[in-house]
């Protein structure tokens, strides 16, 4: 552990990080990779398997078509050029999570390569290259019994559910990103983002990162920002969570320059993020590992996808987020920073919604923005898991133009939503949260007021209008802030005379 | 000059959980180089136009559509197991580093 605790902006002074994302898509087939078990989430224990998937002897893969397309798509989606023939290979390891003890996987010859994608951050662009785009099937899931909370460490034995092995995987790696300095983990989600809207828009993956059908490896390296050559990279798995992308670069580069501050080095390996604390631990050590021994999957035959095939699914890309984006950012009017204000937030889907539901863009973006991105903030979980509705938000924005609610009664609405109480009309009702404008309840106030502080009400009487403030504010005070306050400013200078 | 030493082999041995003792070191060392070099007579008679290949026949894009079929009866597939616990494959201790 090192000694002191380095602040960010401290590490961003002396050091330069360089970042690489892998990430892993389940692809949302009917079927397996190889075979035709079902890849639904959630059955019972080991419902979903056969002879191919738990590997028995005898048993021969076959490819799934449709599991071929939608990596080819995603590839053309990423820019880039997809192989004309290429051959799945053995990756062989002994782990449980493999009952055959080898994956099937691709090695020197993945279906897309070197392809790109732009990413964008208060109004500027980082241009993300993408190494590779290759299929695989996903593993099993081992539940790790008699260590500490599930860790495999200290685990007498492990159980093990084979519905997961043999569901097509798409590996999506990056080429190293430098240059992206204090903002590389903000680009690093910004990347993992755009990624994940581009494989919603494909249709190909439900991209839900809680149930790991999109997960996440982070490398991250420093250098002293006077140097040519890279640092030692680490690689963080286990991020889950778009805001844990994030966390878990800033967190490493932490660290890192804790380790090289001491005069350490750092260590080539593989370590675990934990979504709780936000910090990392050291796992396997990658020096010490790891001979896959790949080889061409004798029981597959190659692939080669022709011309005319790669254009008729170019012919079936749907617009992509990039140009919706644009389409939307002509249609709302608003700026390059304002738009990737609104993109980076997640809250490009809910603000279409919310106009689509009948509120202005403006109300819908300052809604979204505001006052719901501070409370998931607060609450740490993304802007669409708040308990709120676009068209609950297209009331609020309407309570508010009526002059029945002001912004503060407004925000307590929005607070009795969000607990259950249900749509804001209701919570306003149930709550008595409505602006009084009855000029006889506030005149009661009013008068109160204007005894309470005579000086005040001298002043005002003798011309001094901005006075009159003191009193309005008294009156919102008494009324716990539900009076109409343009109402009561117009009685307390019609009662002083100043009407 | 032997295609593959015994210190190859060991590793190899050891990928492969295979526990060799090191008289059958030498004695593999010495039949795997002699398949080396039988196979590598392939080599001596491909010309330029016999292009490298992993299968027999040029065949390509062998593919399924995606369609279920039936999965296997979770009994069966657990009967053969060596260990079962609650409808999961038991499997001894992964790790030897008790921490």
């Amino acid at each position: 552990m090192s000694a002191t605790a380095t602040s960010y902006d401290d590490v961003v002074a002396r050091y330069a990080p360089v970042i690489g994302l892998e990430t892993h898509v389940e692809l949302g087939t009917v079927s397996k990779m190889f075979c035709g078990c079902s890849t639904r989430f959630g059955a019972e224990p080991n419902t979903q398997v056969c002879p191919v998937c738990l590997g028995l002897p005898g048993a021969l893969p076959v490819a799934n078509a449709s599991a071929i397309e939608a990596t080819i798509l995603i590839g053309l989606a990423l820019n880039c050029s997809i192989a004309s023939w290429c051959r799945f290979a053995r990756k062989n390891y002994f782990y449980p999570d493999m009952p055959k003890n080898f994956q099937i996987s691709q090695y020197d010859e993945p279906l897309c390569t070197d392809g790109w994608v732009d990413v964008h951050l208060d109004g500027s662009v980082h241009r993300i290259e993408i190494e590779r785009v290759h299929l695989e099937e996903d593993t099993g899931k081992s539940l790790h019994v008699g260590g500490a909370t599930g860790r495999i460490h200290g685990a007498t034995h492990s159980l093990v559910d084979y519905n997961r092995a043999g569901i097509p995987l798409v590996e999506v790696v990056t080429k190293p990103v430098p240059g992206t300095g204090a903002r590389a983990p903000e680009v690093a989600r910004a990347y993992v983002t755009e990624l994940r809207d581009i494989l919603r828009a494909l249709g190909v993956s439900d991209v839900r990162m809680e149930q790991g059908s999109l997960r996440c490896d982070v490398n991250t390296s420093l250098s002293p920002v006077d140097s040519d050559a890279w640092g030692t990279r680490s690689e963080t798995k286990n991020v889950n969570s778009l805001r844990s992308v994030e966390r878990a670069v800033r967190s490493e580069m932490i660290r890192q320059a804790a380790v090289l501050d001491a005069g350490q080095r750092v260590i080539q390996e593989t370590r675990h993020f934990h979504e709780n604390s936000g910090e990392s631990t050291s796992g396997r050590s990658k020096e010490e590992a790891t001979d896959y021994r790949y080889f061409p999957e004798p029981d597959l035959v190659p692939l080669a996808p022709d011309a005319g095939w790669i254009e008729q699914l170019r012919a079936t890309l749907p617009e992509l987020p990039s140009a919706r984006r644009r389409r939307l950012q002509g249609d709302w009017n608003v700026s390059d920073s304002e738009m990737d204000a609104v993109h980076n937030a997640g809250a490009l889907d809910l603000i279409e919604a919310t106009v689509a539901a009948g509120a202005s863009a403006e109300d819908a973006r300052r809604w979204w923005l505001g006052d719901l991105s501070r409370r998931a903030n607060e609450a740490g979980v993304e802007l669409g898991e708040l308990a709120v509705t676009p068209s609950q938000v297209v009331q609020l924005a309407g309570l508010v133009a009526a002059g029945r609610v002001n912004d503060k009664l407004a925000r307590q609405a929005l607070s009795g939503v969000l607990a259950g109480e249900g749509d804001p009309e209701q919570v306003v009702l149930a709550r008595g949260l409505e602006v009084v404008s009855d000029a006889g309840a506030l005149g009661i106030a009013v008068d109160a007021a204007i005894a309470a502080a005579p000086d005040i009400a001298a002043k005002v009487r003798a011309g001094k209008v901005a006075a009159a403030g003191a009193l309005v504010g008294a009156v919102m005070k008494a009324t716990r802030g539900q009076a109409d306050a343009q109402l009561v400013r117009e009685l307390v200078l019609a009662r002083l005379d100043q009407g | 000059m032997p295609s593959i030493s015994r210190a190859e082999v060991a590793h190899l041995a050891r990928l492969a959980r295979l526990a060799v003792t090191d008289q059958e070191l030498d004695v593999f060392a010495g039949q795997l180089d002699v398949i080396l070099g039988s196979v590598a007579r392939v080599g001596a008679v491909a010309a330029d136009d016999i292009p490298p290949t992993t299968h027999a026949v040029p065949v390509t894009n062998v593919l399924r559509p995606d369609e279920l079929r039936p999965s296997l009866a979770r009994d069966e597939v657990l009967a053969a197991a060596p260990a079962a616990q609650g409808g999961r494959f038991r499997v001894p201790r992964i790790l030897d580093d008790p921490e």
